[in-house]
Order: structure tokens, then C-alpha cells, then sequence
């Protein structure tokens, strides 16, 4: 029982508790002492779950060493906590890959509860109606599958991040491990906080968030906004250290054109969320104090407008969706060549397309407001600069072809998935362009056909990348791989599930079925479809199931690998696995091409000594 | 060289293959504006280049991945190719030369889709949770059918008066959002009879997948006929006026009259009988009752039935207006 409540996890939790009935209580005794009417739920609710998150902070220890180091105490340079064995999941490390392990599972759970989610409210969809849930509900769980879904992606990519920047460049932890600790605790309380609003009312509005629908909202809404704006904090000092890493921690003759491909895709992808993230946290924290202070930024009769919460919205929700995928097309690239042995082709111009789409990102947020009522004249350049993405996407596409082009290419299950995701994120790419093109996206807007097109997007540039991604890196975390029968039992009952699922999405939108909507007409006959849909939904999901049973079987009884089982030339590979606590026993100097595959007796690195 | 003939050979057959296909199932509803002519064409570019895009990487990946996949027992790595300058100048700058024609046939079907006629026909709508309005300034006419004569400009000047809508009949193709303390314009020139629907596509809380309106396209005969009916019925009877106004503002989407259960309670016999209220208190549904149901509505919340869905319409209805809705209820009895 003591054991159980050293755990940080356990502590942070009641801490929360804690400290979220403190916030209520201090706001109901202002109240008091100003002779208000002692209890009002939206404000002590607001303080007591921001006050919470802190309490939760603190308890779980992420505050520890910098209060030590503000007493002038002496902290442990790089503490060895190998003595804790598999505690030291639960409660703050600073060995990047226990965070990146922690990031994994945290991303595995929201991912399961926002794809759970979708499961509910696509049954009720597979009939005309409403079947079991309420038109309340069926929002609040839209709403929250998006949002879910989109943390959970941020947690991922945070995973992939955490765990391989470091040891593709040969450093032995990212710059500051502290941040990166308070990084990821800090999304714990948040993400808990944002499911809390299931229980306070809901909320109605999709994962914009739009007002003045959000000002009207339930109580919920209010936990969403507070959730979103907290959680960007794991994005903005995540982002922070995995720059500073990558500028600073490089092995010995990595030169910016030696780094692996992915490593320009970490730090392309984090140039974004380090000054894109706080435009969404403001939006939401206008819209908070619009609640609770009646301040009237986007209120038209006290001189505001809800379309500036558009533009602030989506000058980070836009360039967000190439946070998503910029890792994941990093991840296909950083694989490719590995599984096709042979260069990757064109590697700067790859590199460089990575920088292309983060930077022409900023400047496309407008082709979400095209039916906004936003100034008519800003619609024509948002498109040529919407359309110009195209340009680096393109690259990416010619440059994988290319390098799959007279290879020797074999299909083991991480292949299988970069593989799927070059397609999808195909179709997600070609489906871009008539929602770029004004007068087309006039009947594209609000419909099915964007929900697909971003699914596409997303499952391409993400969720496959990143199941190819823990497939390729499982050995090095635990020293045994993925059951690979499992593994293709995964990718066949995810990949063409969702291939009809995202084409069926596209195909309703045109003819006329709008997004977010609880009940359909009849007369527009799209019940088929959406039983097929509902389906596809329910095989995806069993794949992940099955992908997580894999998971917890294989890190326990997998076939065991602890050598270069891809057969990579990577820095990571030529070392024994699982990776010792501090990586590198050996530093390495990079003396080579990183993808050289079938250049006779070349390497990519040269160890200490050898 | 052969691998380059049969890849050219296959991507040509499978772009025509995926562009017949893709034609063949019937995209998009059927086309009843004048801009949806524009809006169809630009789809059709659009269709052509998905089809020959997808095949070129699609035939490329697979002919790649079956000719030059590890056969059994061989080992060794691909060739060394590190990559091609003239090939990636060639495909940086080909897609360049793509998006600036694309972006040009975009801004002129936009053009051609914002065309204004000075002669339109003038319509104010107005968009709530969650009902449709359509005002007829030049004849004194409101409605909540939208009646378009064919062939002639509709101009419609959009405001909402709470939440952000959106105004979109697919057949029509173009779609605005309505936000609230501003006038959106949205130009149509229906060209084909029939009856289509309005719909809300910008989500706007519980309600918006019921958020339709009816939009009919006639003969110009029988559009000034239905103005001539519509301008001759002003109704004095409150009753009558009520079930106007239920109608006009769509409190028939969540109330039945029927006895039936929606999102609110039934309308149907609801007068002067005894109503559970949610904290278990009970109130007889009198005037003074049903007069606080409407203008604020979350303060005895019915038994049963979520708070916070309907809006309060104290600044919508005036005391008249509220009066005849009593009295229609009155008449369910």
C-alpha cells in the first residue's frame, strides 16, 4: 500500500483532488467576503480545475529538482535510476526514452478513448433516427473524439520525438530533461481535465470551439478551453528542448546535411508548435473571459467579432495539421530507404521540403474561412497560397517513388505500414486542392467530403507512420519485437477498413451530407453507406485492439532481439538493445552519407575506439 | 528503358480507367444554379489531375514494389542512386506551373460564381436555433419557404440572430456562413424547377442536423401567384397567427403537436395540465407558465427533458407574438 502511494502518478492524482477542491473553496469564499451568493459553478469550477492541474504538478514531483536548485541545493546531473525498474514509468524520470515510453502509452490510451468515441456515435449513425443517445450527447462525444484525437496526436508525435532524437544524433538525453518531465506531466492533469467536461454538461460545438455557440455552451465547454490551453504547453516546451537539442547535442560530424531525414522533420515540426501554439491557447482564453467576465471580444453587440476567433483559431489549427504529419512523412522517409536498401532520393531536397511546408503553413489559414464572411478580397491569395503546399508535398511523393525505383524491397510489417501510409496520405494530398480552389470548396465546406479528406491526412501523415514507427523502434525500447503475425493481422484489418471508410466519408460529403450532424434525411439514402462506414469503424478499432495486445504480450514474452535486426545503418542499431539508461556507452563520430545502402564498405558512423 | 515504357504504358490506361471511373458513379447532385455550371467544370479539372496524379504514384509504388520487391534467397542493398538535381528541378517546377493554371481557373470560376445580376430578386434571410426565415422586402412577404422564380438572380442578404449558420441547398453548390452582428450576401440564379432543401452547415448547437429549410424553384407565373396568396392572408385570429409564427420560427422542430416525444416536451394537451418540473416539484402549465417557457426557458425545465437546449426568444417575440403562441397551445387542448 505504501509502495502504491510513492508512485508519482498516485500522488499527483490525489494531489489534484486536492488542490481542485481548494480552487472551488477559494473561489466561494471571495465570493462570500464580497457578499455575492456564495456558490457559482463556472467560476469556482474554472479556478479549482486550473488550480488542480498545479497540485497535481507538484505532487507528482516536476517541481522537485527546480525548487531545490531555487534553495540553492545541489541536483543530480544525470540521476541513475535504474534501481526502480519498471516504477520509474510511473512517476517523473528525466531519461528521455521513459518519457518518450510515457508519451507512448499516454498517446495509446487517448487514442483508444477519443477512437471509442467515435465507435458510440458512428452506431448511432448507422441509422436514420436517433437510436440511443441524445442530440447533446452525440455532440459532446464528437466534439470530444476530434480534440481527443488531436492531443493524442500531439502526445504521439511527442513519443516518436522524445524517444529517437536524441539517439539518432548521439546524445545521451535531450538538453533539459526537467522541461521535458514537466513537458509530459503537465498533459496528464490537462488531458483529465478536458475529458471532465463529459460530466459537466458537455459541450456542443466541435473541437473549434467556435463562438458565440461556445458562449452558450454547458459548463463543459469551459474544461475543454482550460484542457486545450494547458496541454499546449506540453507542444511549447516540447518543442523548445527538441530544438535546443538538436542544435547543440550532435554527435561529432553530423553537419546539418548528415542529420538523419527525420531529425529535420523534429525540428521543422517544432519550429511550428513553438509559435503557433499560443494563438489557439489565446482563442480559447478570450472566449473563457468572454464567459466569465463578460468581456466582449467576440460579441457583436459590445463591439466584438466572432470571426476574429476564426483567424486567431486557425493560424495554429492549420499550421497544427503539419505538426501532425511532418514527423510522420519524416518517419516514412527515415524507413524507406532502410527497407528498400538504397538511398533516400534527394535527400536535402526532402530535407528542405519538410522546412517548405512548416514555413508556407503559416500563411494558409484562410481556406478553413472561405465561407466565413470574412473579407471577400483575402479569398483569392489564401488560395494561391494554399495551393502552393502542393509544391514540397510534391517533392516528398516523387522523392519516395524514386527511391523505392530499383531497390531491393522487402515487406516486414513496419514496411507494410509506411507503405499504407504513402497511399493514404496520397489521397489525402489529391483531395486538397478542390477545397483550395474557392468556388469548388463553396460546396466542399462543412461537409463529409472534409471530414474524409482530413481523416485521409491524418491516418497518412500520422496514425500509420506511427504504428511503423513503434513497430521499427519496439526492439530497441525492450530488447524484443513485435509478434510479427499479430503485426500483419493489425495492418490488414486497419488498412482497407479505412481506405472504404475514408472514400465512403468523401463520396456522402459530395452529394450533400453535412459534418457534424446527429440524424441524416432519409430521402438522401445514405444509410448503406454509413452502415458500411460504421463497419469499417468497428475493424479499425479491433486492429488497434489487437495492435495493443501485441504490444503488452511482446514486451514480455516477444521473440527477443537485441541486434541490428533491420539491418539500418542508423546509430541506434549498431549498439545492443534495449539502449543502456544513458544511451551511448561509446560516443560516435558520424563519418559518412546516413543512407548509403549498396555503397560497398562506406558507414554512417564510427565508434569511439573502433 | 523498358521499365520506363511499361510504367508510362500503365499509368496512361489506369489515369483513364480511375477518370472514367470516378465519372461514372455520379459525384456530385443534381446541378440546378447557374454557378453550380461553373462549379462542375472546375471539378471536372480537378477530377482529371486526381485521376493522372494517383495513378502515376500509385503504378510507380506498385510496379516498384513487384518488380524490384527481394526475391527469395538474395541478398545485397538496391542500386546506389543518391538522387537527381534535373529531375527534382523538374518536379518542383512542373506542379509550380500546375498550381499557378489551377489557381488562375479558381480565381475565374470564383469570378463567374460571384457574378452579380443588379436585377435580382432581393430576399432577406434570417437564421436562428433553428429555424429559416425568408423576408420578401419588395412585397411585403415573409415566409418559411424560400420560393425562387427560375432563372432570375436571388439575392439574399443573410443576418443571424444568435449563434453562426450557414446557408447551403447542394444542388445550388454555394454555401455562406450567416454571423451574427453582420449582413452575409450569398448570390444564386436557380435554373432548374423542383423542390430542394436548405440547410444548415455550420454546426449550431443541439438541434443543427434538423435545421432545414424547404427551397422551391417555379415557374415566374407560379411564383407571383404564391406571393398574391401570401400577401392575402394577414391573419387577425390569434390562433392562427400562432401557428404562423410556430412555423416561421421552427418550434415545431423539437415540440410535437401530436403528443409525440422530440427533443421538448409535446405540445398536445399540455394547457392547463399538471407538469413535472425536474426537481421533482410540480406546476400547473397555465398562461403565466407557458409565457416563462418561452421567454425563459431554463427556469422550470419539464421533467425528463434536458435544460439548456432551447434559447430564450424574450428578444425575439414581442408580447403579442408570445400571446398568440399561447393561444395556439390553448387550442391543442
Amino acid at each position: 500500500m505504501k509502495k502504491f502511494f510513492s508512485l508519482g502518478l498516485v500522488r499527483g492524482l490525489l494531489w489534484q483532488a486536492v488542490g481542485t477542491g481548494i480552487g472551488v473553496g477559494i473561489v466561494t469564499l471571495i465570493r462570500v467576503l464580497m457578499g455575492l451568493p456564495a456558490y457559482k459553478a463556472e467560476p469556482a469550477t474554472v479556478f479549482g480545475a486550473l488550480l488542480g492541474v498545479f497540485f497535481f504538478l507538484a505532487g507528482v514531483g516536476a517541481f522537485t529538482d527546480w525548487y531545490k536548485m531555487a534553495k540553492g541545493e545541489e541536483v543530480e546531473e544525470m540521476p541513475d535510476e535504474s534501481h526502480l525498474g519498471v516504477m520509474r514509468y510511473f512517476g517523473v524520470s528525466l531519461d528521455h526514452k521513459v518519457i518518450g515510453i510515457q508519451y507512448m502509452v499516454f498517446s495509446l490510451i487517448l487514442m483508444s478513448v477519443g477512437g471509442m468515441f467515435a465507435l458510440i456515435f458512428r452506431t448511432e449513425l448507422a441509422e436514420t433516427g436517433m437510436q440511443f443517445l441524445t442530440l447533446i450527447e452525440y455532440n459532446t462525444l464528437m466534439s470530444l473524439h476530434g480534440i481527443v484525437m488531436i492531443v493524442s496526436i500531439l502526445v504521439g508525435i511527442a513519443a516518436i520525438m522524445n524517444y529517437t532524437v536524441p539517439l539518432l544524433i548521439g546524445a545521451s538525453d535531450m538538453a533539459f530533461p526537467r522541461l521535458n518531465a514537466f513537458s509530459f506531466w503537465i498533459a496528464v492533469p490537462s488531458g483529465l481535465v478536458l475529458l471532465s467536461s463529459m460530466f459537466l454538461g458537455g459541450f456542443d460545438t466541435g473541437w473549434t470551439g467556435y463562438p458565440p455557440l461556445s458562449v452558450r455552451a454547458p459548463l463543459g465547454m469551459q474544461m475543454f478551453f482550460l484542457g486545450v490551453a494547458l496541454v499546449g504547453f506540453t507542444s511549447i516546451l516540447g518543442s523548445i528542448n527538441i530544438i535546443a537539442t538538436i542544435i547543440r547535442l550532435r554527435a561529432k560530424g553530423m553537419t546539418p546535411f548528415r542529420m538523419p531525414i527525420f531529425i529535420w522533420a523534429a525540428i521543422a515540426t517544432s519550429i511550428i508548435s513553438l509559435t503557433a501554439t499560443q494563438l489557439i491557447g489565446l482563442s480559447f482564453e478570450m472566449v473563457m473571459f468572454q464567459r466569465l467576465f463578460g468581456m466582449g471580444f467576440f460579441d457583436p453587440v459590445k463591439g466584438g467579432n466572432p470571426i476574429l476567433f476564426q483567424h486567431l483559431f486557425w493560424f495554429y489549427s492549420h499550421p497544427a495539421v503539419y505538426v501532425f504529419v511532418l514527423p510522420g512523412l519524416g518517419i516514412i522517409s527515415e524507413l524507406l530507404p532502410v527497407f528498400a536498401r538504397k538511398p533516400l532520393f534527394g535527400y536535402k531536397w526532402v530535407a528542405m521540403s519538410s522546412l517548405g511546408i512548416a514555413l508556407v503553413g503559416f500563411l494558409v489559414w484562410g481556406h478553413h474561412m472561405f465561407t466565413s464572411g470574412m473579407a471577400e478580397y483575402l479569398r483569392v491569395p489564401f488560395m494561391y497560397s494554399t495551393l502552393l503546399v502542393a509544391i514540397p508535398t510534391g517533392v516528398k511523393f516523387f522523392s519516395w517513388v524514386a527511391t523505392l525505383w530499383r531497390g531491393k524491397i522487402s515487406f516486414p510489417v513496419p514496411m507494410l505500414f509506411v507503405l499504407a501510409s504513402i497511399v493514404v496520405f496520397l489521397l489525402g494530398g489529391l483531395t486538397g486542392p478542390p477545397s483550395a480552389t474557392i468556388s469548388t470548396d463553396l460546396h466542399l465546406q462543412d461537409t463529409y467530403y472534409i471530414v474524409g479528406h482530413f481523416h485521409d491526412t491524418l491516418f497518412g501523415g500520422f496514425m500509420f507512420p506511427f504504428f511503423a514507427a513503434v513497430y521499427y523502434w519496439f526492439p530497441k525500447m525492450t530488447g524484443r519485437r513485435l509478434n510479427e503475425k499479430l503485426g500483419k493481422l493489425h495492418f490488414w484489418l486497419v488498412t482497407p477498413s479505412f481506405f472504404v471508410l475514408s472514400l465512403w466519408m468523401m463520396r456522402i460529403g459530395l452529394l450533400g451530407m453535412r459534418r457534424r450532424i446527429a440524424d441524416y434525411d432519409p430521402a438522401l439514402q445514405f444509410q448503406t453507406y454509413h452502415q458500411v462506414m460504421t463497419f469499417t469503424g468497428y475493424f479499425i478499432g479491433l486492429g488497434v485492439l489487437v495492435f495493443i495486445i501485441n504490444l503488452i504480450w511482446s514486451a514480455k514474452k516477444g521473440e527477443p532481439a537485441t541486434g541490428n535486426i533491420w539491418n539500418s545503418r542508423s546509430p541506434e542499431w549498431q549498439v545492443p538493445s534495449p539502449m543502456p539508461m544513458h544511451n551511448y556507452d561509446r560516443q560516435f563520430e558520424v563519418v559518412g552519407e546516413p543512407y548509403d545502402y549498396g555503397l560497398p564498405g562506406s558507414t554512417y558512423v564510427k565508434f569511439e575506439g573502433e | 528503358m523498358k521499365h520506363f515504357i511499361i510504367v508510362a504504358i500503365l499509368v496512361v490506361i489506369f489515369t483513364v480507367l480511375v477518370y472514367a471511373g470516378l465519372n461514372s458513379i455520379g459525384l456530385l447532385p443534381v446541378q440546378a444554379s447557374a454557378q453550380a455550371i461553373s462549379i462542375d467544370n472546375l471539378f471536372q479539372i480537378h477530377i482529371g489531375l486526381i485521376s493522372f496524379l494517383f495513378a502515376l504514384i500509385v503504378v510507380i509504388l506498385v510496379y516498384s514494389l513487384i518488380v524490384f520487391r527481394r526475391k527469395k534467397g538474395e541478398t545485397g542493398d538496391g542500386a546506389h542512386i543518391e538522387g537527381n538535381t534535373a529531375l527534382e528541378i523538374t518536379w518542383t517546377l512542373i506542379p509550380l506551373l500546375i498550381v499557378i493554371f489551377l489557381a488562375y481557373v479558381g480565381a475565374y470560376s470564383l469570378g463567374e460564381v460571384r457574378r452579380i445580376d443588379m436585377t435580382a430578386l432581393q430576399v432577406k434571410v434570417t437564421a436562428g436555433q433553428w429555424y429559416w426565415q425568408f423576408q420578401y422586402p419588395e412585397y411585403g412577404v415573409t415566409s418559411t419557404e424560400l420560393y425562387l422564380p427560375v432563372n432570375r438572380q436571388v439575392d439574399l442578404q443573410m443576418s443571424s440572430i444568435d449563434v453562426i449558420h450557414s446557408f447551403w441547398v447542394p444542388e445550388f453548390r454555394v454555401k455562406q456562413d450567416i454571423v451574427p452582428g453582420q449582413v452575409t450576401e450569398l448570390r444564386i440564379t436557380p435554373n432548374l424547377i423542383g423542390n430542394y432543401k436548405v440547410l444548415c452547415a455550420e454546426l449550431c448547437g443541439a438541434s443543427h442536423a434538423y435545421m432545414e429549410g424547404l427551397v422551391k424553384v417555379v415557374e415566374l407565373a407560379n411564383f407571383e401567384n404564391w406571393i398574391a396568396e401570401q400577401q392575402a392572408t394577414v391573419d387577425v385570429d390569434p390562433v392562427l397567427q400562432g401557428q404562423q409564427l410556430v412555423q416561421q420560427y421552427g418550434c415545431t422542430t423539437c415540440h410535437a403537436l401530436d403528443g409525440s416525444k422530440k427533443i421538448g416536451p409535446s405540445w398536445k394537451n399540455l394547457y392547463e395540465s399538471t407538469v413535472t418540473l425536474s426537481d421533482g416539484s410540480t406546476i400547473k402549465a397555465d398562461k403565466a407558465y407557458l409565457t416563462s417557457s418561452i421567454l425563459e426557458p431554463n427556469l422550470y425545465v419539464h421533467e425528463g427533458f434536458p435544460s439548456n437546449v432551447m434559447p430564450s426568444f424574450s428578444e425575439i417575440l414581442d408580447q403579442t407574438q408570445v400571446e398568440s403562441i399561447v393561444a395556439f397551445i390553448e387550442s391543442l387542448k
